[in-house]
């Protein structure tokens, strides 16, 4: 049985006990170019491994990219 | 009475000449946007070309299907990195994406840009004062986009922007400097650097801001967007220097009738 969450806008479920830094990487993404923020707070690197995902989440893997 | 860009003129030698922004010393005027590039390899070289420092970058989502690589991997660490608020339809939303940026280690400079009209792409002034109001408490230093407004930009000083970027045209027109005479009201009226952001498309555009007293031009799609990008970066990069040293040295008046640059006696005909 999973917990719900949603991630960039979109529902997931994913196993009770998930950290941010397993759904990174389960993900197949460099954490180095990942900007996390968790129900509107940002999640630094060092955070990762300890902070569990919780039913109803807003998740957001965000990245610097091109721009005027 | 000397207006602000006389006092400005007469304080600025061509030796002494720097632009000084929230403390930091600036070796370009030139700033540089990296959005519509062909490819991201191409911007190291863009940048080399430019010899811009400043450099504008935006926060998206990942795209979980492709992944867009970040584009802070191709930006040379001395570079200051000047994250945009795209994206932002109001200052709520402006003050969030700014705040993360920072957290994320982007540091503390922000373009602000608040945008709800999808046709024109124009600014929303009064939602950038109300950001640059919040963002300025912060310890931002702030860099608003505006439409060219003589009241919006007192307002902004007073908010505690770092600098006003006004639009010469539309993003994305590349047309020109359309809002010249607004942007001179600017530059005569407001003692914050005015930098002209959005719609420059050739460097003789730049050069034109320049000429008329700008502190600086950031430039995007022109160079983005050119057949050869590195080409005119290097172009937009001569341009800049040459309309500032233009009007650090005092252009001419214009005149309605030929002022002979040549003595008029002749030699070849008695009169």
């Amino acid at each position: 049985m999973g917990i719900k969450i949603r991630l960039n806008g979109q529902k997931q479920e994913v196993p009770i006990g998930t950290t941010i830094a397993q759904l990174v990487a389960g993900k197949g993404l460099n954490p180095e170019g990942v900007v996390v923020v968790v129900n509107q707070n940002i999640i630094h690197k060092e955070q990762r491994d300890q902070l569990q995902l919780q039913e109803n989440h807003q998740v957001e893997f965000l990245s610097f990219v091109g721009g005027g | 009475m000397q207006t602000k860009s006389e006092e400005a003129k007469s304080r600025a030698t061509t030796m002494s000449d720097g632009l000084e922004i929230g403390g930091q010393k600036l070796t370009n005027r030139l700033f540089l946007g990296t959005g519509k590039f062909p490819c991201k390899q191409v911007i190291p070289q863009v940048i080399a070309a430019a010899e811009n420092q400043v450099i504008t970058v935006a926060l998206r989502r990942i795209d979980l299907a492709g992944g867009d690589e970040n584009v802070l991997n191709y930006i040379p660490k001395a570079n200051l990195l000047l994250p945009n608020t795209s994206g932002a339809r109001n200052a709520d939303e402006a003050v969030r994406i700014a705040l993360i940026a920072r957290e994320a280690g982007c540091g503390n400079w922000v373009k602000i840009e608040v945008i709800s009209d999808n046709k024109y792409l124009l600014p929303d002034n009064y939602e950038t004062i109300k950001a640059t109001e919040i963002l300025a408490k912060e310890g931002f230093v702030v860099l608003p986009y505006i439409s060219p407004d003589l009241m919006v930009a007192k307002a902004l000083v007073n908010a505690g922007a770092a600098a006003v970027m006004p639009l010469g045209a539309p993003i994305g027109t590349n047309r020109g400097l359309k809002t010249k005479e607004l942007v001179r009201i600017l530059i005569d009226e407001i003692a914050l650097p005015v930098i002209v952001d959005a719609g420059i498309g050739k460097p003789s555009e730049a050069a034109e801001a320049m000429e008329m007293g700008a502190a600086a031009v950031l430039v995007n799609t022109a160079i983005a967007t050119a057949s050869d990008p590195v080409g005119m970066a290097a172009a937009f990069n001569f341009a800049v220097k040459a309309g500032r040293l233009a009007y650090l040295s005092g252009a001419a008046r214009t005149s309605e009738y030929a002022q002979a640059s040549s003595p008029l006696t002749g030699f070849l005909s008695e009169v």
